[in-house]
Order: structure tokens, then C-alpha cells, then sequence
């Protein structure tokens, strides 16, 4: 009944995944691939060896990191993904392999250069607590010699991108902020000379559920706005989902086990590993990459305040539906009606029947209209345009029906790899 | 009540050889303390992430401190004769403990987080000691150093007998002439004086720590 076809599906942006309200308009959502964006750090055979003889910590890593781009490595602890990451800025100096930093062999560079080029953002946040909070904005800029009045006008810049008010909290000690003002102000200093990359190990692991839900999506926010090249360590995998672009899934010695966009590893995990480590209820968290916008939505019967009762049975028997939806004089989804309360002469039709209330817009995602779904009494969600006004309703249906074919994409796209791979182009990190 | 009378008369007879005795007190006392906080604090950065040396010489510090100060004021005769001289190496060898123990637990005490950004965000040895590790520990250096001058403004009385000035010739002189006219009173007011000296020293110690700690420590 309801034909799926030709709107391109591929959105896959993890910016996506922001609140719906965040998202722009319906359509905006890109089909950009990370990967089109050039280069911006290059990891070449990178390898970190503790005890000679001993399993590396992290074995022969290449990778490519591209501008823009988040990229999430996310993997069981103890795998290397944070040796990985102190491996870029030589916080950990690798035993061998080389680092190419925007075209620039960074391997061998004075470390401290290198860092002050590198916005570091840590789980522990480490804000110094002698110094006030613009002081602590302000390090980077001090160090690269900056004059007091560029440091300043800097530091009250990012206060305010990071949300907190320059006037009120400039001259306060990192003591008195919370958790999640601690960690906005450990961004504000990451980010306070403007460095191209920022590496972020656990940065908001350390805070309750509900700020750090506030701080991943204000920093998905920030990112649309400065566009850094941002590598980013979790080991929480529906973190890595709504923060990255692209998720490297590692294994132990830090070995790519998968790397890909989210939409497609949880659409279809290369192996076992990578299976269990995103773990059950991976479809579900698919229909975050998906919008209402992209559907192709099939007519559906509905019936207006002045439709006879005559009229709206007809309609309703056309239909291979079971509810008939009501709107109101201003078009606004009303009620669901089916036989019963059409039978029911008792009150006017617009007083019976349930009344509407689960509602999406058209750039919520797949996953906000299953949530309405299961909450509306007629087991469907309807959807408004931006004024309330009726633009149709999504079924279960629908649904099924874009999981399998997201499912069929996935594995295309990664026959056509290995088909490439066969033929003799090594596409190396991803896949196993 | 005679006695504390005629102890305020004798203070007040020789207020001037009071004062003079007091300012020869307290000037060696902060020269030592000078000297000591300098090496001290100097050892204990260089010591405190050497597991062996850092035990080493807190130890040795340990063992100075438990030498009897008779002993350690006289060793120093031989080397660098009578006056101020042997006195001034026994105090600054007292002093070193609490100031170097002191400097050593304030660094251990810095969150490993705030040098891990320090270090991440480009900063290098001395600019992560000067900017961050030391302003961090400022306010237990500064304690130790306060313990360290209320000890050495007391021990300093024992200047005296290797020749050196000082409140101490006030209690020595009462303490060879007692039964004569005064010598109690002498023996009090040396006393007295080295404790209102070790407090006040205490005192500025404790405002310039105030002033020198960040708000954002307190």
C-alpha cells in the first residue's frame, strides 16, 4: 500500500541525530560523504610498543582522519583507543610509523608546537584551578605570545560560543562552576587559538546523564559552526552513534574492526566483534539517521468538520485503513475516528474519538515518529508542517520498509568494497 | 605580681638592648629562612618524581632534625669558627625538613588532570612548574615554611653559647647568674620575646601567603 521509492535515503549525518528542533530545514540533511573532504591528519603505520617483545599497544595503525569530520574510536576499554588518540599530539610518542599533519610530517617536531596546534579536551577536564576561568581560556594564546587585548576579546568570544556569559564568569575560579560548566570551559580553552583539529578523550564521561546529553548536543552545535577536524574517544557506542560522522569500532592492539559512517555500521556490522559491541537495539538506533522528510508518504483518508457521516464511512471503507483522522477548521490534525465512533450518533463527530497527539514534524526523525507511534491510541503518528497544519501520517509500515532497504544499502556498499578489494585496490582500515 | 612587675621594669630599662637583641634575633632567623626556602623548595622539585632520591633526602632531612641542636651548633665550630657562622648551618639544616617535606607533598597533591591539560595544551617542564605545579603547591610550601621559622626563631636561642647574638644571650645571662638581681627576669624575657618574634614572623608569613595563594585555591 505504501510505495517506497525514489527520495534518495542516504542521509547519514550524525549531526542528525541533534534534538529535531536543532536540525534545519527538512532536506538540508546531508548526503555528504566525511570521506570527500581532504585529508587532515594521517596516521602511517603509527604502532606504540611498551615492553619490547610484549603485544603492542596499538599495531600498525593507519588511518585517515578527514577535515570536518568527526570521528569517533570507540571500542571496549583496554583496546587503545586512548593510546591512539595521545598518539596524534605525541602526549605518547609512538615507536614507530609517522604522523602527517595537514601535509606536515609532525613525527619528529618539537611535541609542545605540535600540542599548542592540537586542541586537547580530557575526561578530567584539568581546568587549573589557580587561575580564573578567562585565565584558563586564555593558556594557549599566552603561550603562542598573543598580547593581553587579542586574549581577551578571544576569551570573551568563546565564553559566549560555549554558552556561558563573558561579564559573569570571566573572573570566577573553576571552583565555582559545575560539572558541565567545567567541561564547556575545557572546550572554550581547547578551541581558544583556533586550532584546525581537536582531539577529545571521554570528554563528557564524567558528568550525569542529563547534562551530558546538553553537552553533546551543544557541542554538535558548536561543531556545525566551527567545523573542526575532531577525533573523539568513547567507549560508549550510542555516544559514538550521535557524535560521529564516521566510528572506527577497535579492537584490542587498537585494530580497526570497523569503520564507517554510524547509519551503515548499525545497519551492517562487518563481523561478530563489531555485532556484539554495538549491541541489541541497533535498528532502533538506526531510525536516528533517517527524517519523516525523506519518506514517500502514501495519501491517507481524511475527513474535515463538515464531512457527513455518509461521506466519511464511504471514505473509510475505500480505505484499506482503519481509523479515518479528523482535522479542524484550521487544518489541524483533530481526532482519530473509526466505525464505532462513526456509528455513534450521540455527540457531533468532532467531540468523539481520540484526539491526536502523536505529533512530528517533518525533520524529526524516524525514531521521533516511532516514539509517537507507539504512543498514539491509533498506533500511527501525523505529520504537521511547522504551523500545525496536516501533512500526512506515518505507519508501521513504513517503517519496516526503510530498515530493510537501509539494510540493503549497507551490504551493497560493502560487496561493491570487498568486490574492490578483490580486484587489487586496497582500501585499508575498513572492514576486516 | 612582684615578679611580673619587676619584669616589666626590666623590660622597660633596657627596651633599646631589648630591641637591638630582637632585630639581631630576627635577622638571622630570615636569612636563614631565606636560604633554607630557596634550597628546600629547589631540592624538592628536583626529588619529588625520583622515587629513591626524594626518600633519600627527606630521610637525611629526618636525621638533621633529630640531631641534638647542642651537638649541631658546636660540629660547625671547627669548619667556620665562633659568631653568627655555625649557628646560621645548624638553622638552615633545621629548617630544610618542613619546607622540603612540605614542597614534595604539595607537588605529589597536584591533580595529574591539570598537568595532563598543562602538558596537552603545549606547555613544557619549566612552564608547567612555574605556571601551574608550583602556584598549585604554593600554599603547603608556605606552610612548611611557616613550621620551619616557628622552629628556627625557638632554636636560635642556642645561638648564643657558640658565640652568635641574639634573645638568647638574655636567657643565657639569666642562667649563669641566677640568685643575682634580675636573672629571672633576664630568662623571661628572652623567652617572652622569642615567642612574640616567632609570632609575628608567623603572622606576616601567614598575609603573604594570602596574598601570594589564588583565590580560586582558597
Amino acid at each position: 500500500m505504501s510505495e517506497m521509492t525514489t527520495d534518495s535515503m542516504g542521509a547519514t549525518d550524525a549531526t542528525d541525530a541533534i534534538d529535531a528542533m536543532d536540525a534545519g530545514p527538512a532536506g538540508m540533511v546531508s548526503d555528504r560523504d566525511p570521506t570527500d573532504a581532504p585529508v587532515m591528519i594521517h596516521l602511517d603505520g603509527v604502532e606504540k610498543i611498551y615492553t619490547p617483545g610484549a603485544d603492542p599497544a596499538v599495531e600498525k595503525l593507519t588511518l585517515d582522519i578527514h577535515k570536518g569530520e568527526i570521528l569517533v574510536l570507540v571500542g571496549p576499554s583496554g583496546c587503545g583507543k586512548s593510546t591512539t588518540l595521545r598518539l596524534i599530539n605525541r602526549m605518547i610518542e609512538p615507536t614507530s610509523g609517522r604522523i602527517i599533519f595537514d601535509g606536515e610530517d609532525v613525527t619528529d617536531i618539537d611535541p609542545n608546537e605540535l600540542r599548542r596546534r592540537i586542541g586537547y579536551v580530557i575526561q578530567r577536564i584539568g581546568l587549573f584551578p589557580h587561575q580564573t576561568i578567562a585565565e584558563n581560556v586564555g593558556t594557549v594564546p599566552r603561550l603562542l605570545g598573543w598580547d593581553a587585548k587579542r586574549t581577551r576579546t578571544r576569551t570573551d568570544e568563546l565564553l559566549d560560543l560555549v554558552g556561558l556569559d563573558p561579564s559573569e564568569y570571566r573572573d570566577r575560579y573553576p571552583k565555582e562552576l559545575s560539572g558541565g560548566q567545567a567541561q564547556r570551559v575545557g572546550v572554550a580553552r581547547a578551541l581558544a587559538a583556533d586550532p584546525p583539529v581537536m582531539l577529545m578523550d571521554e570528554p563528557f564521561g564524567a558528568v550525569d546523564p542529563i547534562t551530558r546529553d546538553r553537552l553533546q548536543n551543544e557541542f554538535l552545535r558548536l561543531q556545525a559552526e566551527v567545523q573542526k577536524t575532531i577525533v573523539f574517544v568513547t567507549h560508549d557506542i550510542d555516544e559514538a552513534v550521535k557524535m560521529g560522522d564516521r566510528i572506527a569500532i577497535l579492537r584490542e592492539r587498537s585494530i580497526v574492526a570497523q569503520l564507517d559512517t554510524p547509519a551503515r555500521i548499525l545497519a551492517y556490522p562487518v563481523d561478530d566483534f563489531v555485532d556484539d559491541f554495538i549491541g541489541s537495539g541497533s535498528t532502533l538506533k538506526g531510525l536516528h539517521f533517517e527524517r519523516v522528510s525523506g519518506l514517500d508518504i502514501p495519501e491517507y483518508p481524511v475527513v474535515r468538520r463538515d464531512t457527513s457521516r455518509e461521506d466519511a464511512r464511504r471514505l473509510l471503507e475505500a480505505s484499506d485503513n482503519r481509523w479515518l483522522l479528523l482535522l479542524d477548521e484550521r487544518g489541524r490534525p483533530a481526532r482519530w475516528l473509526n466505525d464505532t465512533h462513526l456509528a455513534d450518533t450521540s455527540r457531533p463527530l468532532h467531540e468523539i474519538g481520540p484526539v491526536v497527539r502523536a505529533l512530528v514534524e517533518r525533520n524529526a526523525t524516524l525514531h521521533d515518529a516511532l516514539e509517537a507511534m507507539i504512543t498514539s491510541s491509533a498506533g500511527q503518528a501525523v505529520i504537521v508542517e511547522r504551523d500545525g497544519t496536516y501533512a500526512g501520517v506515518v505507519q508501521i509500515e513504513l517503517l519496516t520498509e526503510v530498515i530493510g532497504r537501509m539494510r540493503q544499502e549497507a551490504r551493497k556498499h560493502y560487496e561493491r568494497l570487498e568486490a574492490a578489494q578483490e580486484s587489487g585496490a586496497s582500501s585499508s582500515g575498513s572492514g576486516a | 605580681m612582684d615578679g611580673v612587675r619587676s619584669w616589666f621594669g626590666f623590660v622597660l630599662d633596657n627596651r633599646s638592648g631589648i630591641l637591638e637583641r630582637t632585630i639581631e634575633h630576627a635577622t638571622i632567623v630570615l636569612g636563614v629562612m631565606l636560604a633554607a626556602t630557596l634550597f628546600s623548595v629547589l631540592l624538592g622539585i628536583v626529588v619529588q618524581n625520583r622515587a629513591a632520591a626524594k626518600q633519600l633526602s627527606l630521610s637525611t632531612a629526618g636525621v638533621l632534625l633529630t640531631i641534638p641542636s647542642l651537638a649541631l651548633f658546636a660540629i660547625f665550630i671547627p669548619l667556620v669558627g665562633i659568631g653568627n657562622r655555625p649557628a646560621q648551618i645548624a638553622l638552615f639544616l633545621y629548617a630544610i625538613l618542613p619546607i622540603l617535606r612540605n614542597t614534595v607533598t604539595g607537588l605529589d597533591a597536584v591533580d595529574p588532570a591539570v598537568v595532563e591539560a598543562a602538558r596537552g595544551m603545549g606547555m613544557g617542564q619549566t612552564q608547567q612548574l612555574l605556571r601551574v605545579r608550583i602556584p598549585l603547591a604554593w600554599p603547603v610550601i608556605i606552610a612548611g615554611v611557616r613550621v620551619s621559622t616557628q622552629l628556627i626563631t625557638g632554636v636560635a636561642a642556642i645561638a648564643v653559647l657558640v658565640g652568635g647574638g641574639g634573645l638568647g644571650s638574655y636567657i643565657q645571662r639569666g642562667l649563669t647568674s641566677l640568685g643575682n638581681p634580675f636573672s629571672i627576669e633576664r630568662v623571661w624575657t628572652g623567652t617572652v620575646f622569642i615567642i612574640l618574634l616567632a609570632l609575628s614572623l608567623d603572622l606576616v608569613l601567614g598575609a603573604i601567603g594570602r596574598r601570594t595563594t589564588s583565590p580560586g585555591l582558597r
